[in-house]
């Protein structure tokens, strides 16, 4: 059974706000796609290894190459705002630098 | 009451690779701000990373470094979290699977060994960088996202700032070896996060730990950690408890400073990374890598001690760095006499590095014309007051050094055939002084060399004149 806490939880790490009534609609919300979900432990794993992969592939390596590069411009696109080929973004100072 | 103290250290290290750790983009410092990046990087949408096998081999090399257990079935793992200086919301990280574990260090304190267990070495990848402005925003290079790294975790073995510091210290020293990172602290190529907690002896339980990040020097590293120590145990002493947090060592001040206070556990939502297939670490790849190590600096100072018998301070400055110990190998490989080789690396060769403020391998003189100056000396063909001469030259300008002091005319007379006709002139023209030798006054011997070095200009072998000095004199 998922809480107004938990989603609150989940929307205060998402970064994300709502009303106290959107939290309480989201609670149902996902109460219902987490009952959905948990269908799957009518399934007998018994014995089948954990998996973390839908393709069976391992090993699937690059070589130490540097071969691709894309162009500042092309990748600033996407950035609101920039000075000087700097992304600007408002100060954040809640995280540790590193 | 006393206390115990115990340390914890998470130590960050970039790989020395071409491309990065799950993109192909390049990796360099000092580019352009975001022009040595990609799309994938950037995480883009449809964009899809690729492991580097590259950086997994060294992470492979520096795991055999440090003695720990190769783990087989890896695989990488999400870690979520938002922040500017990672535009995709994530970093790929090894949560479950860490590529090694059990490993460990053995560090010297107090003229005892003691061994350091680490905890686990997994790969991942670096973030930007972000400089704060102060104008109210942050300013954002990502040429550094995706660089592989490192971390390497301690396990709680480390019971004082000192033992921190050795820790450190040869920890920086065997990878540095392994050439899998240039572990530079003041570069960013190695970084160490600490956490230090106290309890009381006997106390079974470790007390609440503190984190102390942004250190850039080892020395920082052990001066935080000493003022971590006393500030908790003057806590505990008065009575208070010690809160979890996150604290930065402030030199001016030279204290701990608070920089958070942690609310519960960080909550990274860790998950398999579903763009990354497993990696399988075959031993026939353990295999590869293990051939490629290069000698460990405590097995190097072994051999220099034992082998070459050099002095346990000689073996210790030679094994500070790798290209100084590789250096010397070659010299020696060369046939130099390993002290007079150790001599002058430590001395008119470090002082030149230190005097010109460059790196052994940004200088010069080869290991080919070091050795053959040291044979020039060990066949007395030049003295080693010539050699001084010699090897400023040398040092500078990689010249020849045999072609060199003969075209200086540098080159000592140790023919007796040459030297014997000019001893026994002087001889002949100084009889008092052979009869005051004679009568015991030693002095007369060091005037009668004073005047055959004249007559030689100084190119005399001192050892070579005095043998046929005495033999003359007897005859006399």
């Amino acid at each position: 059974m998922i809480t107004k806490e938990s989603v609150a939880h989940v929307a205060e790490l998402a970064k994300l706000q709502f009303t106290d009534e959107e939290l309480q609609h989201f609670t149902g919300q996902l109460d219902e796609i987490l009952n959905m979900v948990d269908q799957l432990s009518e399934v007998d794993t018994e014995g089948v290894p954990v998996t973390t992969q839908n393709v069976v592939l391992e090993n699937v390596l690059r070589a130490d190459e540097a071969t691709m590069v894309t162009p500042r411009d092309e990748l600033m696109r996407n950035v609101p705002t920039e000075k000087d080929g700097l992304i600007q973004v408002p100060a954040i100072i809640d995280k540790e630098e590193d | 009451m006393n206390f115990e103290t115990t340390i914890g250290l998470e130590v960050h290290i970039e790989l020395k690779t071409k491309s990065k750790m799950y993109s192909p983009a390049p990796v360099t410092y000092g580019a352009e701000p975001n022009t040595a990046t990609n799309v994938i990087d950037w995480g883009y949408p449809g964009v899809l990373p690729s492991a580097n096998r590259g950086a997994y081999s060294l992470g492979i090399m520096v795991a055999l470094a440090l003695h720990a257990d190769i783990t087989r079935f890896t695989h990488f793992d999400r870690k979520n979290y938002f922040y500017a200086d990672n535009p995709k919301a994530y970093q790929i990280t090894q949560s479950e699977t860490p590529l090694a574990t059990n490993g460990y260090v053995e560090i010297e304190v107090d003229g005892h060994t003691k061994k350091i267990g680490i905890e686990e070495l997994h790969v991942e990848e670096d973030a930007g960088k972000n400089t704060h402005a102060g104008d109210g925003y942050s300013y954002v290079d990502l040429n550094r996202q995706g660089t592989p790294l490192i971390e390497i975790v301690s396990k709680p073995d480390i019971k004082s700032p000192e033992e921190a510091y050795q820790y450190l210290e040869t920890l920086r020293q065997i990878v540095q070896f392994t050439g899998a990172s240039d572990v530079k602290m003041e570069e960013g190529s190695m970084r160490a996060d600490s956490n230090l907690s106290v309890r009381p002896i006997g106390q079974k339980e470790y007390g609440t730990k503190t984190e102390i990040k942004n250190v850039n020097s080892f020395n920082y590293v052990r001066s935080a950690l000493a003022f971590e120590q006393k500030r908790q145990i003057g806590l505990l002493m008065a009575g208070k408890t010690i809160r979890p947090e996150t604290r930065r060592w402030d030199e001016p001040t030279k204290s701990t400073i608070l920089m958070r206070v942690k609310e519960g556990a960080d909550d990274y939502r860790y998950f398999p990374e579903p763009d990354l297939p497993p990696v399988v670490v075959s031993q026939e790849w353990v295999d590869e890598v293990a051939a490629k190590l290069p000698e460990a600096p405590t097995a190097r100072r072994q051999r220099y001690v034992h082998e070459l018998g050099l002095p346990e301070y000689d073996a210790g400055v030679l094994t500070n760095t790798k290209e100084m110990s590789d250096y010397f190998d070659q010299v020696v490989a060369l046939g130099a006499d390993p002290k007079q080789a150790s001599n002058y690396l430590m001395g008119d060769v470090s002082a030149y590095l230190n005097d010109q403020q460059v790196e052994l391998q940004d200088i010069a003189l080869t290991p080919e014309h070091l050795a053959a100056m040291i044979k020039l000396i060990s066949d007395g063909t030049i003295s080693s007051k010539i050699a001084k001469k010699v090897i400023a030259e040398i040092i500078k300008n990689d010249t020849d050094p045999e072609a060199w002091v003969k075209a200086k005319g540098m080159v000592q007379e140790s023919d007796p055939a040459v030297l014997t006709p000019i001893i026994t002139d002087i001889l002949d023209a100084n009889e008092q002084s052979i009869e005051d030798f004679k009568n015991g006054k030693d002095r007369a011997i060091g005037y009668l060399i004073g005047q055959i070095m004249k007559q030689t200009r100084g190119k005399a072998n001192p050892k070579v004149v005095n043998q046929i000095l005495m033999q003359e004199i007897k005859q006399r």
